[in-house]
């Protein structure tokens, strides 16, 4: 059996890299993997505390924010597009306007 | 005590048709607005009447509840205090009440006449009709409250219509004088309400009333009761214009001439004798007020009628006069004799309206000039006032059997019985009014016209500018009219004095529990006092004659031969300027220099300055995190959750 702990150090490595991904990425796309990763860190700090302490809660709020990340993706990436197609570019410090 | 469900319209009357010009009077013909403005007042002349009428003595007093106003504390512990919008009729109020309503209607008849011109007329009858309104609630008021809302309120219309004409400088400034030398009044009378509620729980007169007479009399020594009535008498010495508060009431002669007549003459400066009297309880109680208010009375009286001597403006004599007659009436409440100085209001009110009104007349006729010395010779040009006039000036003098003949020997022999001191006094100042007098009248109407006979006046009344002047000419019906009424009314209105007929219809409201020393023995003196008195108004006359008519250069002799009191005098004792220098000018240079350039600028400015500078320096630092830039922002979120957690962290490992 894998002891709590190195699951808990895993998830903080996981969104660790998710922040800073978030910070230091310019792409618009490589900043949305970024958010999924930290999603997913806090995913598996949930089912690693659910299994623990054989609560289903954490189980099933994983579900939700699966949805949730989904319905996410699916908009994100619409309005990726969307931006791409007007700027023409995907650059973060570019599209520091909200309108141009 | 009897019902009398009309009461409340009396008041309510006039201030409709303030109501009704003020909003509407701007928009409305001429004719509607003389309808409105007399018609309400006349009502409640009318209602007045008919309620005097069917007076008996037996029910007063009426009273009315119209409704509940303050109500505090619980019922029938000794915090509950109520003041209710309920009104009292007795004896006294019914003689203020026709009074002012009768006066007040001759004078707002007067007015249609003397105001046709000018371009505010509608403005002027909605004060005039609101004046008439707080006035009368002054008087039929059940408690001091209602009184003192009364009181402010004639204040405020006094205020409004001295400075009637406001584009005038002087005109605005003697409105603004006599509002706040009110003001200082006004501080007493409420300090004496607030004592009066503190120990009597109460200020309806009924209920105060009954709490005081069971008190003993304060002669050993000062206390509540004096406390009191010394302060009631502050305020009436504002509203009456007594020493030390006169000075607002001849400014006051800036307004309109029906107004001088109206408020500054017939009714409002009476609000303090009214107020005195309806407190007799209080000061019958109170030796030492009582004296205060005597020697305030007497010295008034002489002061002002000494000033009324030198003055040329017609009005400024007249006003003088107002403010001596006016400490006639204070002498009397003084020596005790509250129904003869109620006496000498009501035929003050008589005559010195009527004063008031012809000299209004007067000046119509010679287009606007007020300065006696340019007018003269006027008895052929406006007979009418004249005669009016003449009748007036020997009411007023106390020459028999005039309606002043009969009040001021009644004040004088009650004077006498207080102190012979008072009489004296009293009896100088009645020889001094009746010189002055008659010098207003001889000046005015004797002699040759020394006016200006084109038309020219560059005098504020703009009332007249559209008549051509070429000669004195009379004034029109609507101000004859209310002149003669009053001719009469001061020359038959002291006959109800006759066999103190007056003292025994007060004497429900004033008792005759107060010492009135009226023997058999005693009727020898008031028959040798009556003929002093008598004595001397005829002395004041013919000095007149003499002086003004017949030797007419003596004037100027005597004024120089009397080394520079003749400037004092004329100059009014240099009261106003040694105020300015005390009380006004301390005032505007604290003002200027520690309020506003101390405090204002330099504490609560520069305070509020550093403050906003202080926020913009700041503002200015913080402003470079909002960049822009969503990178940097997340990276604000990530490490301020990052410390968060750490704080978290040390908190759990703590």
């Amino acid at each position: 059996m894998v002891p709590l702990s190195y699951y808990l150090v895993l998830s903080g490595i996981l969104f660790a890299c998710g922040v800073t991904g978030f910070l230091i990425k310019r792409n618009i796309i490589a900043i949305f993997m970024s958010i999924e990763l930290m999603l997913n860190g806090v995913n598996l700090s949930f089912v690693a505390f659910a299994a623990h302490w054989h609560v289903l809660a954490g189980q099933i709020f994983v579900f939700f924010v699966m949805v949730v990340a989904a319905a996410e993706a699916a908009v994100g990436l619409a309005i990726i597009i969307a931006i791409y197609r007007t700027r023409e570019t995907l650059n973060i410090d570019q599209v520091n306007l909200l309108k141009l | 005590m009897t019902q009398n469900p009309y009461l409340w319209l009396i008041p309510t009357l006039p201030l409709a048709g303030a109501a009704i010009n003020g909003f509407l009077g701007r928009r409305s013909s001429k004719r509607a607005v003389t309808t409105v403005a007399l018609t309400f007042p006349g009502l409640s002349f009318v209602l007045a009447l008919k309620i005097a009428l069917g007076f008996s003595s037996a029910a007063a007093p009426y009273v009315f509840n119209l409704a509940h106003w303050i109500r505090s504390g619980s019922l029938g512990l000794p915090n509950f205090f109520t003041a209710d919008f309920a009104f009292y009729l007795d004896q006294l109020s019914l003689v203020m009440l026709l009074v002012v309503t009768g006066v007040g209607f001759l004078i707002h008849i007067y007015s249609v006449g003397y105001m046709s011109d000018d371009p505010s007329y509608y403005r002027f009858f909605t004060y005039l009709n609101l004046f008439m309104f707080f006035m009368l609630t002054l008087i039929l008021a059940n408690n001091y409250l209602m009184m003192f809302v009364g009181w402010e309120g004639v204040g405020l219309a006094s205020y409004l219509l001295i400075g009637f004409w406001f584009t005038k400088d002087s005109a605005a400034s003697a409105g603004k004088k006599a509002f706040i030398v009110n003001r200082i009044g006004d501080f007493g009378f409420l300090i004496g309400l607030f004592l009066i509620i503190q120990h009597f729980g109460s200020l309806n007169f009924t209920d105060v009333f009954a709490k005081v007479e069971p008190l003993a009399a304060e002669t050993s020594g000062a206390g509540l009761l004096t406390a009191i009535g010394i302060l009631l008498m502050v305020g009436a010495c504002g509203k009456s214009a007594q020493i030390p508060l006169y000075v607002w009431l001849p400014d006051a002669m800036e307004g309109p001439t029906p107004v001088s007549a109206l408020i500054h003459a017939a009714t409002m400066v009476t609000a303090g004798v009214y107020m005195v009297a309806r407190s007799h309880v209080i000061f019958e109680r109170a030796p030492i007020a009582l004296t205060v208010v005597a020697v305030i009375g007497t010295l008034t009286a002489l002061f002002a009628a000494t000033i009324g001597i030198t003055q040329t403006d017609i009005k400024k004599v007249l006003a003088y006069s107002t403010v001596s007659q006016l400490g006639y009436m204070f002498l009397a409440c003084g020596a005790g004799a509250f129904s003869a100085g109620i006496f000498h209001l009501m035929t003050h009110a008589f005559f010195k309206g009527l004063l008031f009104l012809g000299a209004g007349s007067v000046i119509h006729a010679v287009g606007g000039e007020q300065d006696m010395r340019k007018m003269g010779g006027l008895k052929t040009y406006i007979p009418v006032t004249f005669s009016t006039m003449l009748i007036a000036t020997l009411a007023i003098s106390g020459i028999p059997p005039l309606a002043g003949f009969w009040s001021k020997d009644e004040i004088l022999w009650k004077a006498y019985q207080a102190s012979w001191v008072y009489w004296l006094i009293g009896a100088i100042t009645a020889l001094i009014t009746s010189f002055y007098m008659f010098r207003l009248l001889f000046m005015t109407f004797w002699g040759d016209y020394k006016g200006i006979q084109v038309d020219d006046h560059g005098h504020a009344h703009s009332a007249h500018g559209d008549h051509g002047h070429g000669e004195p000419h009379e004034s029109p019906m609507f101000m004859l009219v209310p002149l003669i009424i009053l001719a009469v009314l001061s020359a038959v209105g002291g006959f109800v004095g006759i066999h103190h007929g007056f003292e025994h219809f007060l004497e429900p409201v004033f008792g005759s529990e107060f010492p009135k020393t009226i023997t058999e023995a005693s009727g020898n003196t008031e028959w040798v006092l009556m003929g002093i008195s008598v004595l001397f108004a005829f002395a004041g006359l013919i000095l007149a004659y003499v002086l003004y008519v017949s030797k007419p250069y003596l004037p100027e002799k005597i004024a120089a031969s009397l080394n520079g009191f003749y400037d004092v005098v004329l100059n009014k004792y240099y009261v106003d300027e040694i105020y300015a220098k005390i009380f006004v000018k301390p005032l505007v240079d604290g003002s200027t220099k520690i309020l506003w350039q101390g405090v204002d600028r330099k504490v609560i400015d520069d305070n509020v300055n550093s403050a906003a500078d202080g926020a913009r320096h700041v503002s200015d630092e913080v402003r470079h995190m909002q960049s822009g830039n969503v990178r940097s922002y997340a990276g604000w979120i990530a490490s301020g959750a990052a410390a968060v957690i750490a704080y978290m962290i040390w908190w759990g490992m703590r």
